[in-house]
């Protein structure tokens, strides 16, 4: 069987053979619905909001208005500590264009304390200031929360996860 | 009701290419052309056409389906296309299967494409708008995190070393120097994998498949239109079993070190097959072979648990001690795969499905399995972190 195909290098494609550029101006607003902005209305109060199912009884976070799993109504909003355990991380370089970073960025899953049957979190970011060989599976963590008078309502109320002292 | 019987007689494909001068739709005709070519027929004998193709944000054309119709020869005809992000290229050969199992159809034409290489500066820009959009993308990732939080999780949760998973980058980019659509075949170290530019730890650059552009194609069949078109059973690969299966987008709340979603779209295809013993020591011996998705490294290993080949966290060392060479007791992607050959995300699938069949047919030339080969799977894996999608082949005089 023949394959076939024509490769260009990244000059021929840049500089050489005739392309057409187009650049959309696109713009989007979320409005963040039911569950997800009493998550981030909570934390601009500095709380973090999980939900209930009355039918499997576990605890989720982030919340949300029903239970993917019964289906059935989700209707109770729970407080969760502002504490969890680290899920899994990473150390990572590579920016979203792929040029890198001199420190690396440390983004991590985080299961939130008082979430229940499996324990359930967010992704977010580990303080960057923390040892490379203190970070662990498993490290118990605590909100870092920007001042009151500049959160609002956005995951990055929250400016990172750091270690809790034993 | 009875399923009607399903062979595919006849693959295409296009080279794997970081860039081609092509556009998407003639790349599909190239890789739709071979395949009817390859199967004796024309597109006048086509009953229906199913394209397979991912996010419409690689290409910048909306509603990309309409735009491939032409080169995947669907012109006036039954046409659609399925779309589960990576899971596609195999999601798309099942859609080819139910349309004829049913009795819709007899002639279906597949074909799987994509072009990556449009998106400036790189593909990652497009990649990122599968993130949550309201709690995950104000963070900044990028799709590698993802990847080194799952391979983490898997690493932790096992205690598995580095140097097993990097086994399947070099198993993989050596076996691709084989294959005449390849990008990325390489004689490659484990030292070289490891000592490669980390990008996001655990993830080092030659963890990771190449994207790509490309296309492959199908031709399938009823049982009967094979015999009215004479076509030998040499030529022809049956569809056994399909399986897929979604889970949740929220895949912070998930297991990250076990795919259950691939559990139970292979259990789905094992036992449409008739296999009803999933046992890993029974599962290897009743298949020859697999090509499970393997866009990074660890995702082959983590596919080969989920698909129940190997117990949870014993994939690695396997591959390590080379049971999974292509002369090994059970080889794992011959192709080359997505690391080797390279990741134009539906195609790349494609791709598996059509080593799949080239094995059985014994046309897989440099590649062939050195034994006896008469059942083989192909699995892909998508959207966040989500989806499973399997088909199992049997070769065309296998009983
Ligand atoms: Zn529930």
């Amino acid at each position: 069987m023949k394959v076939r195909g024509t490769k260009l290098s990244h000059d021929e494609f840049m500089n050489k053979v005739i392309s057409v550029d187009h650049h959309p101006e696109i713009e989007y607003a979320w409005a963040t619905g039911i569950a997800i902005s009493k998550f981030l209305e909570g934390l601009k109060q500095g709380k973090i909001y999980g939900a209930k199912c009355n039918d499997c009884n576990r605890v989720v976070c982030p919340p949300r208005i029903f239970c993917e799993e019964c289906f059935s109504p989700m209707v109770e909003y729970v407080e969760l500590p502002d504490t969890g355990v680290v899920n899994t991380f990473s150390l990572a370089y590579i920016r979203t264009d792929a040029s890198r970073r001199e420190k690396p960025e440390i983004p991590a899953v985080i299961d939130i304390d008082g979430t229940t049957l499996t324990p359930s979190g967010f992704l977010h970011l580990l303080d960057e200031n923390i040892s490379h060989d203190e970070i662990k599976v498993g490290m118990k963590v605590k909100a870092v929360w920007k001042p009151e008078n500049e959160r609002t309502g956005s995951i990055t109320d929250i400016m990172y996860f750091t270690k809790m002292e034993e | 009701m009875k399923n009607r019987k399903v062979g595919i007689v006849s693959v295409g494909l296009t080279k794997f290419m970081r860039r081609a001068k092509e556009t998407p739709k003639e790349l599909a005709y190239y890789a739709a052309k071979t395949a009817l070519d390859e199967a004796g027929i024309t597109r006048r004998d086509v009953d229906a056409a199913i394209i397979g193709s991912a996010p419409d944000a690689f290409d910048g054309v909306h509603q990309k389906h309409e735009y491939l119709t032409d080169g995947a020869g669907g012109v006036n005809l039954p046409t659609m296309r399925g779309y589960v992000g990576g899971g596609t290229g195999v999601f798309s050969p099942i859609q080819g299967w139910y349309s004829i199992a049913s009795g819709m159809h007899d002639v279906v034409l597949v074909t799987t494409e994509e072009k990556m290489s449009s998106v400036l500066p790189s593909a990652q820009a497009a990649f990122n708008t599968i993130f949550d959009n309201m709690i995950e993308r104000p963070l900044g990732p990028n799709l590698v995190w993802i990847f080194a939080l799952e391979m983490r999780r898997y690493m932790e949760t096992y205690g598995i070393p580095k140097e097993h998973i990097a086994a399947v980058s070099v198993k993989n980019k050596g076996n691709a120097l084989d294959h005449p659509s390849a990008m990325l075949g390489q004689k490659l170290t484990i030292e070289d994998v490891l000592n490669s530019e980390v990008l996001a730890e655990p993830v080092h650059l030659l963890d990771i498949s190449p994207v790509a552009d490309g296309a492959v194609s199908f031709v399938m069949m009823s049982e009967e239109k094979i015999k009215e078109f004479g076509i030998s059973l040499d030529d022809v690969a049956w569809v056994e079993g399909v399986g897929w299966n979604v889970d949740t987008t929220m895949w912070t709340n998930r297991d990250l070190s076990y795919p259950k979603y691939v559990e139970k779209a292979a259990k789905q295809a094992y036992t449409m097959a008739g296999q009803k013993d999933h046992s890993p020591e029974t599962l290897r011996k009743w298949l020859s072979f697999a090509e499970p998705y393997d866009p990074f490294n660890y995702k082959e290993l983590h596919h080969l648990e989920g698909l129940q080949l190997f117990e949870k966290g014993k994939a690695p060392l396997a591959a390590y001690e080379g049971v999974t060479a292509r002369d090994g007791d059970f080889p794992v992607t011959p192709s080359g795969g997505l690391l080797g050959v390279g990741n134009p995300i539906a195609a790349a699938a494609g791709m598996k499905v059509a080593e799949v069949y080239l094995q059985l047919t014994g046309k897989a030339e440099k590649r062939q399995i050195p034994k006896d080969v008469t059942r083989g799977l192909a699995q892909a894996w998508g959207d966040l972190m989500q989806v499973g999608t399997v088909i199992i082949l049997k070769g065309g005089r296998v009983e």
